[in-house]
């Protein structure tokens, strides 16, 4: 059996996600090997999730935004190229390689765009293999006294 | 009242955590009069026998220190937990991984070679490295195994509190003690003997809007006194590092470093770090951004010092 890569795409609500619902909507054909999530504002990706999608066994993720200047909330996704620009530093030092993790702008409507990248991601990444990240569960939510 | 049964063991430890409960100073004498110390390796000459020996349950308290870097201190972890009520996490090491911990960006291949081969203080010319096990005319004689990954406590024994700190302050272990020898203790899995607000909530600095063009060092720059280090430029662990410890290392002029790991709620401490603080930045041009965030040389030891063991990913990729 060929590996098929899991990517995990977390996706602003307003430009990315429209975006991607118009690639299904207009019937463009892109590998089904990115899960999607949605959240309001690529501002609000926190590394965090990116890092419990990995430990979690995904091989890719892809973090989607509205353009620079387009954000719904006026400036979240600077936030996100900012944090994500440390970030990629972080991910090296772990060891993983730089194509596991794309930050894209996709406006509402560039469902092409969505189709061209997913495609894209998912070939580099049946090239790279699986990312072997998953990490046994572990409750660690400790909570301080009252 | 019977005397409370106490045992300390160190794992993968610098020493700095028994340092740390000794420095409670005078009130060591109130600790010995309401407890029996029973095993404390650095201390008192009690042997692995003796706690082997001990029933099940027999020590009331133990505080284990240090991370899990090798076989003999998970035995000893495992052994504890069979012989005592509560096992305490003591320390960033045995809390988080600790500074011993960094180690998980290398493996045991790579850490063997640099040790025993390439330093500049090893002469090894028949590169000689510790196995296991050795043969010897009286018979056969073994060492721990070496991990590749060193591991908070809670990975391998079921752990009752935490107790944060590179090392705990003496004020805090002091409150801890108090809390053991009253029964008055929080719910299991709890951090005890620090606060659960943050470090920026406890600091004096002074604080305004937040906003960096740049990045300093605290080697080759010197910080001014009155306004918050991260408004200058230099990287403060603060805002998202657990208070409790009297904001020691601010009051001393230097930067919160992360020890007392993070509060509530996040799952890996270098992750929110990076949330907090890169959000911060003042630019929005790509190449802008790229160019202040070089001015970080090593983002992961600097923002998960003290927890690389216990993070979402735990090491390097083998």
């Amino acid at each position: 059996m060929t590996f098929e890569p899991k990517i995990v795409g977390i996706l602003c609500n307003w430009c990315s996600y429209t975006g991607a619902d118009l690639a299904g909507t207009a019937r463009v054909k892109y590998p089904p090997n990115v899960r999607v999530i949605r959240v309001m504002c690529s501002g609000r990706v926190d590394p965090t999730f990116v890092f419990k999608a990995f430990a979690d066994g995904a091989d890719g993720v892809l973090v989607a935004g509205c353009h620079p200047g387009d954000c719904h909330y006026i400036e979240g996704n600077y936030k996100a190229l900012r944090r994500m620009k440390l970030f990629q530093k972080m991910l090296a030092d772990y060891g993983i390689e730089p194509a596991r993790f794309r930050l894209e702008w996709v406006s509402a409507s560039e469902g092409e765009r969505w189709a061209k990248i997913v495609s894209e991601m998912t070939e580099e990444l049946r090239k790279l293999g699986p990312a072997r990240l998953r990490q046994p569960r572990k409750n660690r939510a400790a909570t301080s006294a009252a | 009242m019977a005397k409370l049964k106490l045992g300390s063991y160190w794992g993968a430890a610098c020493g700095g955590c028994d340092t740390a409960i000794l420095d409670v100073h005078e009130k060591i004498l109130d600790l010995d009069a309401a407890a029996d110390i029973l095993f404390w390796p650095i201390a008192v000459d009690f042997k692995y026998k003796d706690v082997e020996a001990m029933p099940d349950g027999h020590m009331d308290v133990v505080l284990y220190h240090g991370a899990i870097r090798n076989s003999e201190n998970e035995h000893i972890a495992h052994l504890l937990r069979k012989k005592s009520k509560v096992m305490v996490a003591f320390g960033s090491c045995a809390h988080l991984g600790g500074i011993p911990s960094l180690a998980n960006l290398y493996d045991k291949k790579q850490i063997f070679q640099y040790v025993y081969h390439d330093s500049p203080s090893t002469v090894n010319p028949a590169g000689v490295e510790p196995q296991p096990t050795t043969k010897v005319p009286e018979g056969e004689i073994t060492i721990p195994i070496f991990y590749d990954t060193v591991m908070p406590l809670d990975f391998v024994a079921d752990v009752d509190y935490y107790v944060p700190g590179c090392p705990p302050t003496p004020k805090q272990i002091w409150n801890v003690v108090e809390a053991i020898l009253t029964g008055n203790l929080p719910a299991k899995g709890s951090v005890v003997g620090a606060s659960s607000k943050t470090q920026c909530d406890e600091c004096h600095l002074k604080k305004n809007e937040k906003k960096i063009t740049g990045f300093k060092r605290i080697a080759t720059a010197q910080p001014e006194q009155e306004t918050c280090y991260l408004e200058q430029g230099f990287l403060c662990m603060g805002p998202i590092t657990r208070g409790g410890c009297d904001t020691r290392c601010q009051l001393s002029g230097v930067p919160c470093r992360g020890c007392y790991g993070p509060v509530d709620g996040v799952l890996d401490m270098g992750a929110k770090a990076i949330s907090a603080i890169a959000s911060v930045i003042e630019a929005k041009d790509e190449k802008e951004i790229e160019a202040i965030v070089a001015q970080i040389p090593d983002s992961l030891r600097t923002f998960n010092r003290f927890a690389i063991g216990a993070s979402l990913l735990r090491r390097k990729t083998l």
